[in-house]
């Protein structure tokens, strides 16, 4: 059972950012459980793998409350974060929150294999904020000088992505619960 | 949370705005833009004319923004109706019915960005045969006011959003690559009843205009 933790704050934000997960993972036959980030407690135990959502621009409560994410640093089972999901990562692993808005398409590049993209690749951005993971022993930046855009943990299954594959990148999130 | 949605008359924006008043929120006003551009890549422009008469059935107030559409120009036009909209109603966010098109989404995020307000697209990446299926499951009569592609022609506009429609939408996307509700430009709608009208849309009277496969129906309501 995968499990896809939810960050918004505002409940209408489930269907940009959570549903199109939800559906991608339904349309692969692909069972799955949703929670709330204030309702979940780390219990991580019983999930095969997690997927933790981005949020929009505009709701960034869950950065205030990150602490209740240091369940990540223990977490045996593999886990991706989105967007804002990303930016837990690299608060958890003692990064620094910085300032950078960019929205719509970039092309990104992936020098080496990152769930299952390699080269140049279209992308989809929707943050103001990033952590910049090339500061931090634990992570290996796959993609992004300036802005880390697609990141792992060098010993763990704990991959992050700044930008949104639900959106023409669907087969990032396939290939990452189905490896 | 007060918000205004992005009216066109359209099926996406108008589930859109019953999708969030189903979600507790509250619609304070509609905002459409009318574009003398009939070619424009960002708004719809079929019928917009008669947002009013669906305004009036929603109870909603509407705010108008005319803009000449020429090319970015008109995103200054949309910032300042959404700027007005925010001062006059107290709007915390917007919605948008935007399903696929980066192009027009990612516009719309940024001028909310900048005016410091939410931006909700509650048909974001949502599979466009389901959101067709929604339309009919919860009763929302919808016709069709524009086509733009091969194959669709002048024998589409008026015709109902029904699951007649649905599969031949699905027959055209296997021969054609339609995009089944339309999200490449393909053919624009227009609701003439959903859950949240008061009372139904009735037309008095239509004109078309166009050629081959490039038409659309100005409607004129009751």
């Amino acid at each position: 059972m995968i499990l896809i933790i939810n960050l918004c704050k505002e409940k209408l934000h489930y269907f940009e950012f959570v549903k199109p997960i939800e559906d991608i993972l339904k349309n692969a036959g692909i069972s799955y459980l949703r929670k709330d980030c204030d309702s979940y407690e780390g219990d991580f135990s019983e999930n095969e793998k997690i997927i933790i959502c981005g949020t929009s621009l505009k709701d960034n409560d869950f950065l205030k409350n990150f602490k209740k994410f240091e369940w990540i640093r223990n977490c045996e089972v593999p886990i991706l974060g989105i967007c804002g999901g990303m930016q837990i990562f690299g608060l958890v692993f003692g990064g620094k929150l910085e300032k950078k808005t960019e929205v719509g398409f970039f092309y990104e590049s992936f020098v080496n294999e990152f769930l299952g993209v390699k080269g140049n690749l279209q992308v989809y951005h929707l943050h103001n904020n990033f952590v910049n993971f090339s500061k931090l022993n634990d992570f290996e930046v796959f993609c992004g000088d300036d802005i880390s855009q697609a990141v792992k943990h060098k010993e763990k299954e704990i991959y992050g992505v700044l930008f949104h594959p639900e959106v023409r990148n669907k087969n990032m999130i396939l290939e990452f619960v189905k490896r | 949370m007060k918000l205004g949605v992005l009216f066109s008359g359209g099926k996406d924006s108008c589930l859109a705005t019953w999708i969030a008043k189903k979600e507790g929120y509250e619609i304070s006003c509609l905002i459409s833009i009318q574009s003398s551009n009939k070619n424009s890549f960002m708004f719809h422009t079929p019928s917009i004319l008669s947002t009013r008469n669906q305004a009036k059935a929603m109870r909603i107030p509407l705010i108008v923004q005319e803009t000449p559409g020429e090319k970015e120009f008109e995103l200054e036009d949309l910032e300042s109706v959404i700027a007005r909209a925010h001062k006059k109603f107290k709007i915390e966010g917007i919605v948008t019915g935007a399903v696929e098109s980066v192009y027009q989404s990612s516009r719309i995020q940024k001028i909310c960005n900048k005016l410091n307000l939410e931006c909700f697209n509650p048909l974001w990446q949502k599979n466009q045969k389901e959101l067709l299926y929604d339309l009919v499951k919860n009763n929302f009569e919808v016709i069709v006011v524009g086509v733009f592609a091969e194959p669709l022609n002048d024998k589409f506009l008026g015709r109902k959003i029904d699951e007649k429609f649905i599969k031949e939408m699905e027959e055209l996307e296997k021969k054609y690559k339609i995009n089944p509700a339309g999200e490449g430009g393909e053919y624009e709608t227009f609701v003439l009843n959903c859950p949240i009208f008061k009372e139904k849309l009735e037309i008095k009277s239509f004109e078309d205009f166009g050629e081959k496969n490039s038409w659309r129906r100005e409607l004129e309501i009751k």
